[in-house]
């Protein structure tokens, strides 16, 4: 009976063969360790957007005379609107984590570099999307740190020369951030970037399944078929889709399916990623002041500025640099650079070894220094801009852009470990 | 079905022109998508300059306007008002407005265009309330200084051209709005040569 019903729709929609070929028959490489959970996490963090999301809408009135009462009237009166609110706003930020480790992930295992280019432009793509969502979320609430940030963010386009006024105006639809600013938002922020957002998981999803996955090792998984016989090749008892193998002219090594390997293995890091995500829920919604600010308590008001105006936290990094460089438009420029920069690795990574196992000490260092920059620049962000703190905001956005610079030149050279033949 | 052979120099042709008229219309059809996030009638109206007829203010005098929901005060300074505004310059923050804080045509010493005629948005740029006028009596607040801005709130101090003293709550020197002169009784506020 359920097997005619499903030859019934297979004749009429590949839906069995489209799963094979994504999830039953997918190889994905036998050594993945915990840094490829948070691919999977950041899906799950989606959905958990999308649907605390939709039932926020349910009560949120989003105009400038309703925002902070509504958003109080569901932390107050609405039957768990407190939990599906700090699933939302905690999400938010648990985003930003699972997204960032996933993209240090690519770093550390070269997973941009060819064929994969393309995959890290999409990964890239939705972090921009990602950064814009979360930024017009957070006006949403109407209260002073939504305000006065909305007010700082925005005002940073009014640094673009000619232009830049007019298209500030633009942006806020007023002269001043109004209920026709955080109408626009919320439109933008419940529809139209979700949407985007969805569509370029999808992309990039589809992109991964056709070059397949990276791993910590770096090397590849399919090979051509020459005929020689490969010993203890754990892909010989499973069968892959005939789409990877091209029909014999591959051969896959040391790959296992998706299903049920990897889909169990997600759920472990689902329970434990869960485990620290509740916790934050439950005993620290606010995350310290980190993830809603003590001034968003309040509501937004036009005449009276906060005394310390810091965006959240996972904003921070980029903030720094664009304070520290003296000029408003170089500054705008450089938070610029900063992005664009992550996009064009695949192009300043000239080396032929993918993973940091095999390369050399100087990268494994260099490697090391974006990640304290980043952190550093992270913390430098949050603090109120002194003379002493503006100086090491200044010398980290140097180290920041120095990865990318002696990346670039040492990594054409590299003295690299020779790589191993098969996974370990 | 005709079987005459494929003209391909006009097929290429129609294809291409086909797709840049649909091109156009496409553009076209962004316009209100894009132009519909332009500020709407009612909020250029609440947003509009206002005028100030300046032809009766006295010697010392402060007049109110309201422009865009916040007080912008006019004053005509005297020459002994005027005479203050260099001397204190150690005992203030930002003597020079380096904060941006005003177009660039007031980031002088009196921050005006004309020295005599103050125009100035008349919130406190600590917690957004309107500081008090004090015309003689300043000396109270600020030794050897006759007149000056004194917010009642947290006691915060401005000079006669709204430059905020060291010491006081606010950050920032008073924000003066954009504005200009029509003739020498007439000002408009909220716009000037650069918007207009």
């Amino acid at each position: 009976m359920f097997k005619n019903l499903m030859s019934w729709i297979e004749y009429r929609m590949p839906f069995m063969e489209k799963m094979n070929l994504h999830v039953m028959q997918y190889p994905a490489p036998k050594n993945f360790n915990f840094w490829y959970f948070f691919g999977s996490l950041a899906m799950l963090v989606l959905v958990n957007q999308i649907l605390t999301g939709i039932w926020l809408t349910m009560n949120f009135v989003p105009s400038a005379e309703g925002a902070f009462a509504s958003v109080e009237y569901i932390m107050r009166d609405v039957e768990y609107g407190w939990l599906l609110r700090y699933m939302h706003s905690t999400g938010a930020s648990a985003f930003f984590v699972v997204v960032y480790l996933h993209m240090l992930r690519g770093m550390m295992y070269g997973s941009y570099q060819k064929p994969r280019e393309l995959l890290w432009i999409f990964g890239m793509l939705i972090f921009l999307v990602l950064m814009a969502e979360a930024f017009m979320g957070y006006l949403l609430p109407w209260g002073q740190m939504s305000f006065w940030g909305a007010q700082v963010i925005i005002s940073i386009f009014g640094v673009i020369p000619v232009i830049g006024d007019d298209l500030t105006l633009w942006i806020r639809g007023d002269y001043v951030i109004s209920g026709a600013t955080l109408n626009r938002f919320f439109a933008l922020h419940v529809i139209a970037l979700p949407l985007v957002l969805v569509v370029l998981v999808f992309l990039h999803i589809i992109a991964l399944h056709e070059v397949g996955s990276n791993n910590p090792d770096g090397i590849d998984v399919k090979r051509e078929n020459n005929g020689e016989k490969i010993e203890n090749n754990v892909s010989d008892k499973f069968t892959f889709h005939q789409y990877f193998t091209k029909g014999g002219k591959k051969i896959i090594v040391d790959a296992i399916p998706f299903h049920p390997y990897y889909t169990v293995k997600d759920i472990v890091g689902v329970v434990g990623f869960l485990f620290i995500f509740c916790f934050v829920i439950f005993f620290a919604p606010e995350g310290g002041g980190y993830f809603l600010e003590p001034p968003n308590f309040e509501p937004a008001n036009p005449m009276k500025t906060p005394d310390h105006i810091a965006p959240v936290w996972y904003f921070t990094p980029f903030y720094a640099i664009l304070r520290a460089v003296p000029d408003q438009l170089f500054g705008a420029i450089f938070m610029f650079l900063a992005i664009l920069f992550l996009a064009l690795l695949p192009w300043l990574d000239r080396c032929p070894v993918r993973s940091v196992r095999y390369r050399s000490t100087l990268h494994k260092a260099n490697l090391v220094n974006f990640c304290i920059s980043f952190v550093a620049l992270g913390v430098l962000g949050v603090l109120p801009a002194t003379p002493f703190y503006t100086l090491l905001a200044q010398i980290f956005s140097f180290t920041y852009f120095a990865y990318f610079g002696l990346l670039w030149f040492y990594s054409k050279n590299e003295k690299t470990k020779p790589l191993p033949v098969r996974l370990s | 079905m005709s079987n005459a052979p494929v003209d391909h120099g006009r097929r290429r042709f129609l294809t291409i022109a086909t797709s840049v008229v649909g091109g156009v219309g496409a553009i076209g059809a962004a316009v209100p998508f894009i132009a519909s996030w332009n500020p709407s009638e009612k909020a250029k109206q609440a947003g509009a300059a206002v005028t100030a007829d300046i032809s009766k203010l006295e010697d010392g005098q402060l007049i109110r306007v309201e422009w865009r929901g916040k007080p912008v005060w006019i004053v005509k300074r005297t020459p002994a008002m005027l005479e203050t505004l260099t001397k204190f310059d150690d005992k203030l923050r930002d003597p020079a407005s380096e904060e941006p804080q005003q177009p660039d045509y007031a980031k002088n010493t009196h921050r005006s265009k004309k020295p005599e005629i103050f125009v100035a948005v008349g919130i406190c740029t600590h917690l957004g309330c309107s500081p008090t006028y004090i015309m003689k009596d300043f000396e109270a607040q600020v030794e050897g200084m006759p007149s000056g801005f004194f917010c009642p709130c947290h006691g915060s101090t401005y000079d006669m051209a709204g430059r905020v003293f060291s010491g006081v709550p606010a950050p920032t020197n008073l924000m003066i709005p954009p504005y200009m002169f029509v003739d020498d009784t007439t000002i408009i506020i909220g716009e000037d040569e650069g918007t207009a």
